[in-house]
């Protein structure tokens, strides 16, 4: 029938529901891969257009002066010059600041005002300070460095806890304090006495490293300010950053058109809007000519929004049993200087650092911390691989003073009913989590791995198996929950679905691709819903001008929302066809049934195909009242989130002489509930799990302390892995479906990077448990490893371990 | 790329380029497999006026055995050191060096010739250079390694005077090389080469150590003495003086050095 064995573990019942379906659940190759992969693609910069003139953007060495004076005269008058502009050209067509949403928290502290070009201070450095706009790249790049730029360096504000000290200089001069928010959520019960009777307690610092997306594909511009604004930008999400760039140009969202073609990777860096989305189109009005922007490498890692960078201090109790008694988090999320326009999204984190338990009770507090570096952003996963990593340090920690196996205080402590309520208002839908650990534990054959490290030991080897469990939050969002939280727009996402005379159908969806086979998993669902064949189908996303107002790609919801929204206007179609069915057929509507393209009617027995009714729409034989065309709007607005979880084991071997980690085996079981492209949903896994990795051994974005400017800023120093570093994962399902949408479907975009890092660091801290080393963080790099092996408590040479028991 | 503006010269041959290039003074670099310069142009950090391209120079790409020694013309790219038949008998340690170069696209482009010239403490084949006494033949005169890598991408050599040929000697007995990175295809945080000479003589070389390539000489004094691979590895960890940073501490660097030693020797045989 189909071709599921890619991906394993299906369960049978599911292989019934999916049975009357003729594409999903099918391993489709991707509609989209020869284009793309043969060089046929569209990306910004790729697109020609005439009198096209070239930006550069002049910023800051700084992460934080006083902007004494700019002087353009020299770079104005270097060959090829059209205009270099700086914040007193672009300020006036400016009517409003960048946009900061709710995302999590209602009430900030302060929240400083951000427009896209700096005046008098600049606050990280990179800050855009003078736009040279020239007829070549070269030119502008050379006229850039004429720029005459006068600063005048402050202190600058770049260690969190340091911060937050009463008296710290402060990010933006003048401001109060460098709090963007401090918000406490108090315990349900009381913690200090659940915390001073229980038998366990554990105390550590768990620090999340800022990290680059780095996208292949960097951020690019083009903007044509006409008597309408066309703009081509790299973008996961067009509609907004149309809604945003036209308002604050005071322009009618009516004559702005935001493009974004094929869009080379953005992992959550490119939802903007940036600086750039608004610096390139004023340029354009000015010299009154197209111009283009194309980011550099160096700039994309300096002033991309970074992911993570966010350090929790935890404590947790459980009795003797193994019951988790209390957690309390304190959470310090590096803002950077300006909110960007997520907000207080990190708050994800304390939102879900419960993980997949039953906590009796839990405190958070929440910090937001403004810094001198650029702000921090959703990454792949956005507070749930930092909430999942912190849950399953703590269950280890606590296992290992408890001296019990980890996998079963895992198991004593599973949420075991659903749906659950949590203690942040949050509702899980639906879940199984000990199957999935169990599937994954049996599948590595976990008893086997804990002897083969005893044995290995005993040779002087350090192997570790770390678990990670998780549950994660995905299909943003319903709109009751989410609306506050988004400039008063609900999270639903849109589909328009057209079926021609012919019997073609296209779907235009408001979600973006930007890598993750919409054009395939849509025309499965829309294929199914029509029983049409998926020859048929075209999917076409990221255009303002043939799409409905889209939230676009972010969150693991294109497939749960924006899948929804396509099939739901393909249910609108079949309805429609069915009305105009009955009509040609001469029987009640009630009468026909529609199944697998076919339109019957049950009490004649005389059929037609949809590819006859929609020929029969545009034509003039219809129903009383009914217009022509088939065709349908579809908003899904999903009665919650979805909650996709897994559990994902590696095995790990650590050389105490070097400090190096050798993942040796990586398995994952997530349960995503159904799947509509098994093959697609082994890519997102395998690209997640090694993100997750690099995280966990590689990738860190350093500032310096005093200066707060980057360590490097090539990718000779920020380490993104390479195929090398692939590492091999054995993927698995369980499948639970939701009961929040009709496709049963939860979003597996993110969950290879959330259940990851935790993995390899349980992993290595296992491999480091004979000499005493209780956590580390990440990047575990050899040499942290090695510095850590070196101060051990229990060794004071590394070939010198603890027995352990 | 968007490096700052040059006037581009493809030399026809030796003479030409060095014609070339005195007429370009310090404002003039020589482009050869560009893995090295490029980058630096793209980012700016190097801004020359002029380039002169040798890429075309075919004369100077060739693998010949001569007297007991290896001659190998610089512009012989790392993709082809890796597999040429002739040094893979004769000096197994350069093709094995050659073979672990960047990755892939790197090795199809990157010359001998530029790493010598580029002269950075992390580029292997200063390092087998240094260790093997080789020879680098410029435009001008011969000059021994020991005399050519002066400090950190820094050499005796004039800004119009060429590296043409590196001379290395045939040396089959066994040989390794270790280099620890971060990533497959990074620079050596730390690299350390070994090589049993046939006249029995042990030569250790270290890359990415020093402010340039240097030997190892306390591992080799140590085992001539008759130490073991621990107690050489240990001798030349305690001699180095790595520069350290706050992303690798000097400290660590000296442990590598030490690992890296006694697995080499130990991949040579002693005990």
């Amino acid at each position: 029938m189909i071709a599921r064995d890619r991906v394993h573990g299906i369960r049978q019942d599911e292989e019934e529901t999916l049975s009357t379906q003729r594409y999903s659940g099918s391993s489709i190759r991707r509609l989209e891969d020869r284009r793309l992969i043969t060089g046929r693609g569209h990306y910004v910069d790729d697109i020609a257009i005439a009198n096209l003139a070239y930006a550069e953007i002049v910023r800051s060495p700084f992460a934080h002066a006083r902007v004494v004076s700019i002087d353009v005269e020299e770079a104005l008058s270097a060959p090829g010059v059209i205009a270099v502009l700086t914040a007193a050209d672009v300020l006036p067509h400016i009517h409003a600041s960048m946009p900061v949403i709710e995302c999590g928290i209602s009430d900030r502290h302060q929240t400083p005002t951000q427009y896209p070009i700096a005046e008098h201070e600049a606050v990280y450095e990179g800050e855009p300070l003078a736009v040279v706009v020239a007829e070549n790249r070269y030119a502008a790049a050379d006229a850039a460095a004429l720029v005459a730029i006068d600063l005048d360096p402050l202190p600058a504000v770049v260690d969190l806890d340091a911060a937050i000290e009463p008296g710290a200089p402060t990010v933006h001069d003048g401001a109060a304090d460098n709090i963007g928010w401090d918000v406490h959520f108090p315990p349900s019960g009381d913690i200090d006495a659940a915390f001073a009777e229980a038998a366990v307690v554990i105390k550590e610092r768990i620090v999340q490293q800022r990290v680059c997306a780095a996208s292949i594909e960097c951020r690019v511009v083009l903007a044509d300010y006409n008597d309408e604004l066309t703009v081509w930008h790299s973008s996961q999400m067009p509609h907004f950053n149309r809604l945003y760039v036209s308002e604050a140009l005071g322009l009618p969202e009516s004559k702005v058109r935001f493009i974004s073609p094929d869009v080379g990777g953005a992992f959550g860096s490119k939802m903007g809007p940036y600086a750039e989305d608004y610096l390139i189109p004023i340029a354009s009005k000015l010299v009154g000519r197209p111009v283009k922007w194309t980011e550099t490498r160096s700039e994309n890692l300096a002033t991309t929004s970074h992911g993570r960078g966010q350090v929790f201090d935890v404590e947790a109790a459980a009795s003797a049993e193994g019951k988790l008694l209390a957690l309390r988090v304190h959470q310090l999320a590096d803002i950077g200087a300006y909110f960007g326009r997520t907000g207080a999204n990190p708050v994800i984190s304390v939102h879900l650092s419960g993980g997949c338990y039953d906590w009796p009770m839990i405190e958070a507090r929440s910090i937001g911390v403004l810094t001198n570096k650029m702000w921090t952003g959703p990454y792949r996963g956005a507070g749930r691989p930092e909430a999942t990593h912190l849950a399953e340090r703590v269950m280890n920690l606590l296992a290992e003073k408890l001296d019990m196996d980890p996998v079963e205080l895992r198991r004593r402590n599973f949420i075991r009913e659903f749906p659950h309520k949590n203690h942040f208002g949050f509702t899980y839908d639906s879940g199984d989590y000990e199957t999935t650990l169990d599937k994954a534990l049996e599948l590595a054959n976990y008893a086997g791995l804990r002897r083969q490290q005893q044995e290995a030991r005993e040779q002087g080897r350090y192997i570790g198996i770390g678990i990670g469990s998780y549950v994660e939050i995905a299909g943003f969002g319903p709109s009751k929950m989410t609306a506050a939280n988004q400039d008063e727009i609900g999270l639903t996402e849109s589909a328009v679905v057209r079926v021609h005379p012919s019997g073609s159908v296209s779907v235009f969806a408001g979600t973006h691709s930007h890598g993750q086979g919409h054009a395939t998993a849509f025309a499965q669902i829309a294929a199914d819903a029509l029983g049409v064949s998926i020859d048929k189908v075209l999917v076409k996303e990221g255009d303002t001008a043939n799409t409905p107002f889209g939230h676009g790609t972010y969150g693991s919801r294109s497939v749960p929302v924006g899948g929804m929204a396509v099939y739901t206007a393909c249910q609108k179609v079949v309805d429609k066809g069915r009305r105009l069915a009955a009509h040609l057929l001469r029987v009640s509507v009630d009468d026909v049934e529609f199944q697998d393209g076919t339109y019957v009617a049950r009490s004649t027995g005389v059929a037609k195909q949809i590819g006859e009714i929609a020929f029969a729409a545009y034509n003039r034989n219809l129903p009383d009242g009914m217009e022509q065309g088939l065709e349908a709007v579809a908003f899904f607005d999903p009665p919650n989130f979805t909650w996709p979880f897994g559990t994902h084991i590696c095995v790990v071997e650590v050389d105490p002489d070097t400090g190096v980690t050798s993942i040796l085996r990586y398995l994952a079981v997530d349960d995503c509930g159904n799947v509509i492209n098994p093959m697609i949903v082994e890519g997102q896994i395998h690209g997640g799990v090694l993100q997750g990795v690099a995280q966990a051994l590689l990738e860190d974005v350093v500032y310096d302390p005093e200066s707060g400017q980057r360590a490097g800023g090539t990718f000779l120093d920020y380490l993104v892995p390479t195929i090398n570093e692939m590492v091999p994962t054995e993927v698995y399902h369980t499948v639970t479906p939701t009961p929040s949408n009709s496709l049963g479907v939860k979003g597996v975009g993110e969950a290879g990077t959330i259940a990851s890092s935790i993995a390899v660091i349980n992993a290595v801290c296992d491999a480091l448990k004979p000499f005493g080393i209780h956590h580390i963080d990440m990047p575990a790099s050899p040499q942290r490893i090695w510095l850590a092996l070196h101060d051990a408590p229990a060794a004071t040479a590394a070939k010198e371990p603890v027995p352990v028991g | 790329m968007i490096p700052s503006a040059f006037d581009y010269h493809v030399a026809t041959d030796v003479a030409d380029a060095e014609a070339h290039l005195r007429d370009g003074g310090d404002d003039a670099k020589v482009l050869a497999g560009g893995m090295s310069l490029i980058p630096l142009m793209k980012t700016r950090l190097v801004e020359p006026g002029l380039l002169v391209d040798i890429g075309k120079l075919d004369e100077l790409r060739y693998v010949r055995v001569h007297d007991e020694r290896l001659h190998i013309g610089a512009l012989t790219r790392h993709a082809d050191l890796a597999t040429n038949a002739v040094v893979r008998e004769n000096l197994p340690l350069l093709a094995k060096v050659a073979a672990e170069v960047g990755d892939a696209q790197v090795r199809a482009r990157g010359t001998i010739g530029g790493v010598i010239s580029h002269a950075d403490s992390a580029g292997d084949y200063c390092t087998v250079a240094i260790m093997l006494d080789a020879e680098i033949v410029t435009t001008r005169r011969r000059i021994l390694a020991a005399d050519f890598f002066l400090d950190f991408m820094t050499t005796p050599l004039e800004p119009d005077e060429l590296v043409t040929e590196v001379i290395f000697p045939v040396e089959k007995g066994p040989s390794e090389y270790l280099k620890f990175r971060r990533r497959r295809t990074d620079w050596a945080m730390v690299g350390l080469g070994v090589q049993r000479k046939s006249d029995g003589a042990l030569r250790v070389g270290l890359t990415n150590v020093a402010s340039r390539a240097i030997r190892g000489t306390a591992a080799e004094v140590a085992v001539g003495e008759g130490g073991d691979a621990a107690r050489a590895a240990a001798a030349l960890a305690d001699e180095v003086r790595p520069t350290g940073d706050a992303a690798v501490p000097a400290e660590y660097k000296k442990a590598l050095v030490r690992v890296l030693a006694e697995r080499a020797l130990r991949g040579l045989g002693l005990s």
